[in-house]
């Protein structure tokens, strides 16, 4: 029966899926609050130790990542703007340079993490455990939120390298560019739950 | 009818050909009532099995002292018996699988918003649940922390809790993308004419769910993954010896499981209300009213997680706060009661199994929500605290409501499904055996509690005896109705078009479909020109 062999209809709505990236960004906001409720709890428990434990992490390393961070969603927005206009090639480029600072981020994260890895500084170390509660918990939360924000990066730099190939192959276009700019809003969120972290780590003194 | 008559029928869902045959046409297929009986039927495995563990730990409880296993072992029990009921049955729940099938029919749409990602949360769903099964068979045992995974005995067993509350976190990750899913769905896709306020109000109450869903289950799952952390990084998030709160912990878990309760019994309180409402043949009594208390719970239930620590430390104020607001639950919930009672009133009522299963539940529901004001109110929860008087409360509302509602909505909905009705009589005499078992079971449990016999022991003192001898009876009477209902939903027979679609004279748009609907639900998305519930010539 050739009736049998009906498929579903390509639906397609990115009204809809624009809506539905900004609930699960919603979620991911969520996700990290509650780490931001952990912080603030023992933050306050703990004033003198976190003001300590604070000034031993690298500034310039901190604020180089960020300028990179903030470049990189400027870099995405753009390439939106550029597929809009009809520009596939600029858009191309500017996606491949968001990526490329994401890695830089990453290779910074891991220059950093390694610096203090080598000090002996690592949840569990025995260097850490010698010390008062408010680093362990002040250090235990640095890599614990730093290192879920580097996961979310990871995943970020994923989405946007599916984009970057769906774009070239023609999958997404000009008028269909849903994809595109849902992989730039999760950029977006990535980047701003960064520029709390920077304060709330490196700067808060 | 809307695209329907006898002459002119589409291949069922259930028939139809897509591009892949045997298994994989069901477990690739992007289709929503796929998907929603992949979850009924994995849902339904998973509460035997929960079901078979609760059976052992009844009998481990028939007598004093030691019947069937040790301490160890029982605790191991109860915990995975939690686990299974809460994470794999009860919160994918009525959401899930009638949720899922129901959606889109209800508005006038050919499938959800997103169908490749609901076929993705099911796959989460059965590897959450693959994930705590590894759990549970694998390393040093099943974890043995009651479900809450309360720190900071979750971080020092040696039990096998990093899978499983890895597991639970996977769960969630599913709910979520399940509850975004219904959201976009019921925003974007409603058939033309199909206001807010024109939606059944079991769409209602699963949009409600839906956003607990989203905003309450990230919470939870930072916390599982901080539990985790803990145990394999030994960050000491909830480990006091390294500064951590334990307490925070609990803060961070209610705030989510507490809601959770909700997803739990908004969709079930959805179906009840499409149930009364059909088999009283009148329109519902004060709509807006029933559409609003879901948003109404949905909201205050973020506000009261805190009643389930009043015993944990907490200051006066914060106590008496958290209880003013959990008797403020009580407000909204009666306004559904209220109006399911008034819906009846002098509507013409037909005695079908599924409205005496609504009855059922609203009788249990009205004794799981009365109690429930005793544990909200600080001074006499203090008395009945970690008693057995929380663990019959708790499954009054959550078996006796949620619980009950699932079948309800399987006997309602069934004929729909997949087309045939089973055995009214049969159904009805289950019935009558489950509510008997279901009381005798968990009855004396109240009395218990109040007693002070505490939960979670495998052993009591003697003046215990009698009433735990008849709450294993209960047990027995409760689990072979169950077997009985289940073997005649199984047993139900094919009938004609005529019969099967439209069997209950139901007004709601997926009575006006054929039974089983086609691949595309509506031939023609249907225009609507009238109240959900009005009656209308077909």
């Amino acid at each position: 029966m050739e009736q049998n062999h009906v498929e579903h209809v390509d639906h397609f709505d990115p009204v809809a899926s624009k809506l539905g990236m900004w609930l699960f960004i919603f979620t991911e906001i969520l996700l990290f609050g509650g780490l931001f409720i952990v912080y603030s709890v023992y933050r306050y428990r703990h004033p003198v130790e976190f003001h300590l434990a604070a000034e031993e992490l690298n500034v310039t390393i901190g604020l180089i990542n960020t300028i990179i961070l903030l470049i990189s969603s400027m870099t995405v927005a753009m390439s939106i703007s550029a597929l809009q206009l009809g520009n596939k090639k600029f858009s191309l480029i500017l996606i491949g340079t968001t990526i490329l600072l994401a890695v830089i981020f990453l290779v910074n994260k891991y220059f950093e993490w390694g610096a203090k890895i080598h000090h002996d500084i690592y949840p569990g170390s025995d260097f850490l455990m010698s010390l008062s509660k408010g680093d362990m918990l002040f250090f235990g939360l640095y890599f614990f939120m730093t290192g879920l924000h580097a996961v979310h990066i990871i995943v970020g730099v994923v989405l946007l390298a599916v984009t970057y190939v769906k774009i070239k192959n023609g999958t997404v276009t000009q008028e269909r560019y849903s994809l595109l700019e849902n992989s730039g809003l999760y950029w977006h969120l990535v980047d701003l739950i960064w520029i709390f972290l920077f304060p709330l780590f490196y700067l808060i003194h | 009818m809307i695209g329907n008559s006898s002459t002119n029928r589409m291949p069922s869902y259930l028939e139809y050909q897509g591009k892949y045959t045997g298994i994989r046409a069901w477990i690739l297929s992007t289709d929503h009532k796929r998907i929603a009986l992949l979850y009924l039927y994995s849902q339904l495995f998973f509460f035997l099995a929960g079901l078979v563990m609760g059976l052992f730990m009844k009998l481990e409880l028939i007598a004093p002292g030691q019947q069937l296993m040790g301490p160890a072992t029982y605790n191991a029990l109860f915990t995975v018996h939690g686990l299974t009921m809460i994470f794999l049955f009860i919160i994918p729940g009525l959401a899930a699988s009638f949720g899922n099938f129901m959606i889109p029919i209800m508005i006038g749409a050919k499938d959800v918003a997103f169908p490749k990602l609901n076929l993705f949360s099911w796959y989460l769903f059965i590897l959450g649940a693959t994930i705590i099964l590894v759990g549970i068979f694998t390393g040093d045992g099943p974890p043995d922390t009651g479900w809450t995974f309360y720190a900071p005995y979750s971080l020092k067993t040696n039990t096998n809790v990093v899978l499983t509350v890895f597991g639970a976190f996977v769960l969630g990750f599913s709910s979520i993308l399940t509850g975004l899913n219904f959201i976009v769905t019921i925003h974007r896709m409603r058939s033309p004419g199909m206001g807010f306020f024109r939606m059944p109000l079991f769409i209602w109450s699963l949009y409600g769910t839906a956003w607990i869903q989203l905003l309450a289950t990230p919470v939870v799952g930072i916390t599982f993954l901080m539990v985790v952390a803990d145990r394999v990084l030994h960050i000491g998030f909830f480990d006091p010896a390294q500064g951590g709160d334990p307490i925070l912990y609990q803060h961070l878990f209610w705030i989510y499981s507490h809601p959770a309760v909700y997803i739990m019994i908004l969709p079930a309180m959805g179906a009840i209300t499409e149930i009364i409402t059909t088999f009283s043949h009148r329109t519902v009594f004060g709509y807006k009213a029933i559409a609003m208390s879901s948003l109404a719970i949905a909201f205050v239930g973020y506000l009261v997680w805190g009643h389930h620590m009043f015993t944990s430390g907490m200051s006066e104020t914060a106590r008496l706060v958290f209880s003013f607001l959990t008797f403020l639950v009580a407000i909204p919930s009666a306004i559904k009661v209220f109006n399911w009672t008034a819906t009846m009133y002098k509507g013409s009522i037909s005695l079908e199994p599924p409205f005496w299963w609504a009855m059922a539940f609203i009788f249990i529901f009205m004794i799981g929500g009365l109690t429930g004001l005793i544990l909200g109110s600080v001074s006499t929860d203090v008395h009945v605290h970690d008693t057995m008087f929380v663990v019959a409360h708790f499954h009054y509302i959550v078996f006796g409501g949620a619980g009950l509602a699932f079948f309800a909505a399987l006997h309602y909905w069934y004929p729909k499904m997949f087309g045939k009705m089973y055995n009214k009589k049969v159904a009805n005499r289950a019935l009558l055996g489950l509510f008997i078992g279901f009381n005798v079971l968990y009855l004396p449990m109240f009395f218990l509690g109040f007693m002070g016999m505490p939960r979670r022991y495998y052993d009591y003192l003697p003046q215990f005896a009698n009433l735990n001898l008849l709450s294993t009876i209960g047990s027995w009477i409760l689990a072979t109705s169950l077997i009985v209902v289940i073997v005649n939903l199984l047993r139900a027979k094919k009938g004609t078009p005529e019969e099967m679609d439209d069997p209950w004279g139901g007004r709601t748009l997926e009575w006006k479909i054929q039974s089983p609907p086609s691949l595309e639900n509506f031939e023609e998305i249907p225009v609507i020109d009238h109240e959900p519930y009005d009656l209308i010539e077909k």
